[in-house]
């Protein structure tokens, strides 16, 4: 295992993005760094294009304007078997699991395994069962439907599938969302586990002021249609915009900071 | 970028070592997993893994399985040369190493057989139980509404109306148009033999104002309408509306059911007294070609030869081939569940009953009228 890596490696590197639906400017001249190993929260206000985001860097929606760089490849403009290369490179959990209906949990995580050549099918499913119970699910689950699951569940199998190439970068869409705040912290301590043993670099959308306590490395801010501020819970807590006051010193974000001090 | 993968092992008189070198993943487990299963357990073991490069869980489930096989066996297992990175990944994957439980399910016996065929007698018993309860509910509902006319969805009764009735007009009447011409032309041939053409006229009237006309309209209904209810019905259901709409103390049954068959109800016998007049156009046409049977003459023998009872006969089937449609329709779609393979299979067997149930019962109306002498 090379160890040589240095910490600042820049894996997603966004300049200049401009979204626009219509005449709704989402992003406008965003800039964002993501850093290899870290586990980066992004949070904002309802409608500032936190999924949006996400969907951009991810290569699911074409933006009107700027770059956007995954692991040094460009990825607007990227070739096919370039882009095919880079997508078994990172997962994404979408926020419903978006597991495929009509397959087991299993099938859905051996879903981009099939991808590779010569693999065994029986080794095949059981890497896949080993993903299917590193995201803590029972081995049972692996037999079920995405319908007879529930939602904490099919969130944990739509990690399963993200996770199943070992992929360098994990993008979360609300991973927490929905949850009861059990469940919201089993998954949380979970990402953290699973990012820190796999080193994982992960790109996760919350509004859950718990999870970026007790996961996140750093913190973007979407304000203004762009980035707002980066940086450390510290660095958040002393910023004097408005609505980064308001939302790191409201009353649900005291609340989140008394118990994770309390951790 | 990736360095391939190499395996050596060196079994020495007290242990076998191993040494791992090169990428260990997912893409390259394939060629490592025949050497690694060839290590004997029957003594200790030996694992070095300084040289390798990338590890993923791949890479890190096969090394925890050949552990675990190792000291099954009673032997020790040691792993050398592993960054603490490795380390790490090796104890979360061992922890996480399914604990395979033994789950073959026995083979079928006498009794497991005997069981399914009376499990599927039963279902397809309450199948028709719960076919005729829809339309209980259906003329429940009708019946509602007669005395609360406030209840009755009329706006959704005519967009119905047009989606079911109006919309289906063309294909009928050209499906319809082409069985004359081909009645006709068949009739011929076969009529000619006898010197008795003329008689074509009243084969083609009596079977298409009995039997064809409404028949095959009903199935061109059945194949058009009965899916369209049920994935319209199916994707609400899917997707929580019905229940939005029991909250909200609708009634799905008001709402969805009544308005979908009563315009099947309505737009049925319309659509088969035009396949008829389409039919008759057709096998006039037909006629007047092939055999040169006038259309003056064909409509002197139609009148002649055919009663008004045969038009009666056939029209008074399309209320009874509705409702099986579009209860067969709805209920399928309130069977859907909530994925998307359900969605398709209802639909597809909301066709295919109602096609046959549609057939069952022109079999049984003409034993009726063949009894009661029409």
């Amino acid at each position: 295992m090379k160890d040589t890596t240095p910490q600042t490696e820049t894996v997603i590197e966004v300049r200049g993005l401009r979204n626009q639906f219509g005449a709704n400017v989402v992003h406008d001249n965003l800039d964002l760094d993501v850093y290899r190993g870290e586990i980066l929260g992004v949070v904002g206000g309802s409608g500032t294009g936190k999924s949006v985001l996400l969907r951009t860097i991810a290569g699911l929606q074409r933006p009107a304007a700027g770059t956007v760089r995954v692991l040094g490849i460009d990825v607007l403009n990227a070739d096919e078997d370039t882009r095919a290369a880079l997508e078994s490179r990172w997962g994404v959990m979408f926020q419903d699991g978006a597991l495929f209906s009509s397959l087991t949990v299993r099938e859905n995580v051996e879903v981009p395994m099939l991808g590779i050549d010569g693999l065994d099918p029986d080794l095949r499913r059981q890497l896949a069962d080993l993903k299917v119970s590193m995201v803590g699910l029972p081995y049972s689950a692996g037999e079920k439907y995405p319908s007879q699951l529930s939602g904490g569940m099919r969130k944990r199998a739509g990690l399963a599938r993200a996770l199943a190439l070992d992929p360098e970068i994990v993008f979360l869409d609300e991973p927490t969302a929905g949850l009861d705040p059990i469940g919201a912290s089993e998954f949380d301590a979970l990402i953290r586990g699973l990012s820190h043993s796999l080193g994982l670099t992960v790109f996760l959308v919350t509004h859950d002021l718990d999870t970026l306590h007790a996961v996140c490395d750093r913190i973007a801010v979407l304000a203004e249609r762009k980035v707002l501020v980066t940086g450390t819970m510290e660095d958040m807590l002393k910023v004097d915009h408005p609505w980064v006051h308001e939302y790191f010193h409201g009353p649900r974000a005291r609340a989140a900071q008394a118990q994770g001090a309390g951790d | 970028m990736a360095a391939p993968p190499g395996i050596e092992i060196t079994v020495g008189a007290g242990d076998s070592r191993v040494a791992l070198s090169g990428d260990v993943t997912i893409y390259t487990a394939t060629g490592l997993e025949a050497p690694l299963d060839g290590i004997a357990a029957d003594r200790a073991v030996r694992l070095d893994l300084s040289g390798v490069g990338r590890l993923d869980t791949a890479g890190a489930w096969m090394i925890a399985a050949l552990q675990r096989r190792i000291e099954a066996a009673g032997q020790p297992f040691e792993i050398a040369g592993a960054s603490a990175k490795v380390e790490s990944l090796l104890a979360t994957v061992s922890g996480a190493l399914p604990k395979a439980e033994d789950d073959t399910p026995p083979p079928p016996t006498l009794a497991d057989r005997l069981e399914r065929v009376g499990r599927s007698v039963v279902s397809g018993l309450s199948f028709l139980l719960e076919l005729t309860a829809y339309l209980g509910v259906f003329l429940a509902r009708m019946g509602r509404a007669l005395r609360h006319p406030g209840e009755f969805r009329f706006t959704a009764l005519v967009h119905h109306c047009d989606e079911v009735g109006v919309k289906a007009v063309p294909i009928v009447a050209l499906m319809a148009f082409l069985i004359g011409v081909v009645l006709a032309f068949q009739g011929a041939t076969q009529l000619q033999q006898f010197g008795a053409e003329v008689f074509v006229v009243d084969l083609i009237a009596i079977s298409i104002l009995r039997e064809l006309g409404i028949l095959l309209t009903s199935i061109i209904v059945a194949g058009r309408t009965a899916s369209a209810f049920t994935a319209a019905i199916g994707s609400m259901k899917m997707r929580e509306e019905i229940d939005a709409m029991r909250t909200l103390g609708l009634d799905p049954a008001m709402v969805l059911f009544v308005p979908r068959i009563l315009a099947l109800l309505l737009m049925l016998p319309v659509l088969g007294l035009i396949a008829n007049v389409a039919g008759l156009l057709g096998g006039a046409l037909m006629a007047w070609i092939d055999l040169g049977i006038s259309p003056a003459m064909f409509r002197t023998r139609l009148i002649e030869g055919t009663d008004v009872s045969n038009v009666l006969v056939g029209l008074i089937k399309a209320p009874f081939f509705a409702l099986i449609i579009g209860v067969v329709g709805c209920h399928a779609g309130m069977q859907v569940k909530s994925n998307a393979e359900s969605l398709g299979q209802m639909t597809s067997s909301a066709v295919v009953v109602s096609i046959f149930a549609v057939i069952m019962a022109d079999a049984i109306f003409s034993v009726f009228f063949a009894q009661v002498g029409w």
